[in-house]
């Protein structure tokens, strides 16, 4: 573990060089521990997946003492769970319609849609870090076999709710924007929702599964399919 | 509840708190005033809480027409303001009665100007903040910048004192600023050279900057570093992607990313970056995170110096 300046007010925590479940709930139990014992120091948290960046009040207190503190929160990191969180199901419409990736991805791997469809579905997604645009979480990871790297030239537009994959990570857009990913489905499930508690159906640590639905489901669940894929 | 009604937006006014803080589990950024220097001394001329709801008004252009009796301020960016076609001066509060029109004319120095009104524009918070990202669509009203027709509350508040910034504390608006940074993040995946090139090195502030980041051209810089995990972003981290260009990031940025970055601009010198225009001229200064801490604290300072007017 390795504690870095990030800026005048913000310390950046590194505990390992890669990505993993043990080092992602070893993250969670320090946002855990930091939030138990220093909360009044902290203005955010932002965890990711291999780090955790720590920013806090300069009108309260000077660097030495946030170090100070922080290496005393870290110090006893309970034994690790790494399957903490917890266990969310988000619905998914997959079809060449509401995913249009999908051949592509299947022709790559050289499997037919439907197993493209099935290992998607089998995987269990943990939550690795939530940002980008709100309620954008970055789900990881998923089979070699199907990780697909980021289209060449991104789409101006991707729907709401669309399941998405990048390499070995998988997510669903919250909301309508530019991106890069490569296409499968779509979840009728919203990740942003101002008006509702929780805003976000997960959260950092949680873990995530598929399930497929077919159009009638989707549609009876909210969703709505995009005249422009 | 008494409002101030918009006549004309502007070319970019935003309803800005001091900003959203605790919302990044969720992805949210902070928003907030670009120039925090500027946006301070508007409350503090009306006696307000430090975190009230101003006006952030990019370039000029906004006409206000006032419904109720009230006192305000204008400042930062150098703008011609008129009340009801008669110039007013900046830095210092004012009585509006019912009626005043209001009408910025577009900024000559500096770029971010500020309004305030007494105890505040009264808008409802969203995830804690009045602050308006329109990225997110989250703050202000809707989440959109101000439009025509835009009622913007405020509670009538009784007559005080008007105060005025002393000269000397009073920003220049420029087209040039040596900004400070605290060496952090990635800052070892930079050679020694690099960082050398990056501190003696003369940037130009570029026209794709916004209220997520301001790009700069000038000196390339290199890093050893092919590749890296996404990780949390800090307000004023310069970020130095692939092209060698620095980014510093602002208020409105993602709150993960995985460039590079060699530190952090404290926030008294990104202030500084936000008034300054495409072709600006930057330059980088190495401080401590003693001196960095030093400096915000010295600073606070500086708002004890409101001088009376009589009136």
């Amino acid at each position: 573990m390795k504690i870095e300046i990030a800026g005048h007010d913000a310390f950046i925590i590194y505990f390992a060089d890669n990505a993993s479940a043990e080092v992602s709930a070893l993250i969670q139990a320090a946002v855990n521990n930091l939030k138990a014992q220093m909360a009044e120091l902290l203005i955010d948290l932002v965890p990711s997946y291999a780090s955790l960046l720590v920013i806090y009040d300069i009108n309260l207190c000077d660097h030495f003492e946030v170090l100070k503190r922080l290496n005393s929160a870290l110090s006893n990191l309970s034994s690790v769970d790494t399957v903490s969180g917890e266990l969310i199901t988000l619905p998914v419409y997959y079809s060449t319609e509401s995913g249009p990736d999908l051949t592509v991805i299947a022709a790559q791997a050289n499997l037919s849609i439907e197993a493209v469809i099935d290992i998607h579905q089998q995987g269990e997604y943990r939550v690795y870090a939530i940002g980008f645009a709100p309620g954008f979480a970055y789900l990881g990871e998923v089979d070699p076999r199907i990780a697909s790297p980021r289209l060449t030239t991104p789409r101006m537009k991707v729907p709401q709710g669309a399941v998405a994959i990048a390499d070995r990570q998988t997510a669903v857009y919250p909301a309508p924007s530019p991106g890069g990913w490569n296409l499968i489905g779509l979840c009728p499930t919203r990740m942003f929702d101002p008006d509702k508690t929780p805003t976000m159906p997960v959260q950092v640590g949680d873990r995530v599964q598929f399930k497929a639905i077919d159009y009638d489901e989707f549609v009876f669940l909210g969703g709505e399919l995009d005249t422009e894929l | 509840m008494s409002h101030f009604i918009v006549k004309q937006p502007g070319l970019l006014t935003l309803i800005q708190d001091r900003g959203r803080y605790g919302a990044h589990n969720l992805g949210l950024t902070n928003g907030g005033p670009l120039d925090p220097l500027a946006f301070d001394w508007a409350n503090r001329l009306l006696g307000n809480k430090i975190n009230d709801t101003c006006l952030e008004v990019s370039f000029g252009g906004l006409t206000l027409e006032s419904q109720v009796d009230s006192c305000m301020a204008i400042t930062g960016a150098e703008v011609a303001c008129k009340v009801n076609g008669k110039l007013i001066e900046q830095w210092r509060s004012y009585h509006i009665k019912k009626n005043d029109l209001i009408e910025f004319g577009y900024t000559t120095a500096g770029v971010r100007a500020y309004l305030a009104v007494s105890g505040g524009f009264k808008i409802p918070p969203s995830f804690g903040s009045s602050a308006t990202v329109v990225r997110e669509n989250v703050g202000g009203l809707n989440g959109e910048k101000l439009q025509t027709g835009d009622e913007l509350p405020c509670s009538p508040e009784s007559f005080g004192t008007c105060l005025s910034v002393a000269e000397a504390d009073r920003p220049q608006y420029g087209n040039q600023a040596i900004l400070r940074v605290v060496l952090g993040y990635q800052q070892q995946a930079f050679r020694t050279l690099q960082k050398l090139k990056f501190f003696s090195s003369r940037y130009t502030v570029t026209d794709r900057s916004d209220r997520m980041g301001f790009r700069l051209e000038g000196e390339t810089i290199h890093t050893d570093m092919v590749s890296m995990l996404s990780e949390g972003i800090c307000h004023g981290a310069i970020q130095i992607p692939a092209d060698g260009q620095p980014i510093v990031l602002m208020n409105d940025r993602q709150t993960i990313g995985g460039y590079p970055k060699i530190g952090s601009v404290i926030p008294i010198d990104t202030a500084k970056l936000a008034q300054l225009l495409p072709g600006s001229s930057i330059t980088f200064e190495e401080i401590s995170l003693e001196d960095a801490h030093n400096i915000h604290t010295l600073h606070l300072s500086c708002y004890q110096n409101c001088t009376t007017l009589d009136h």
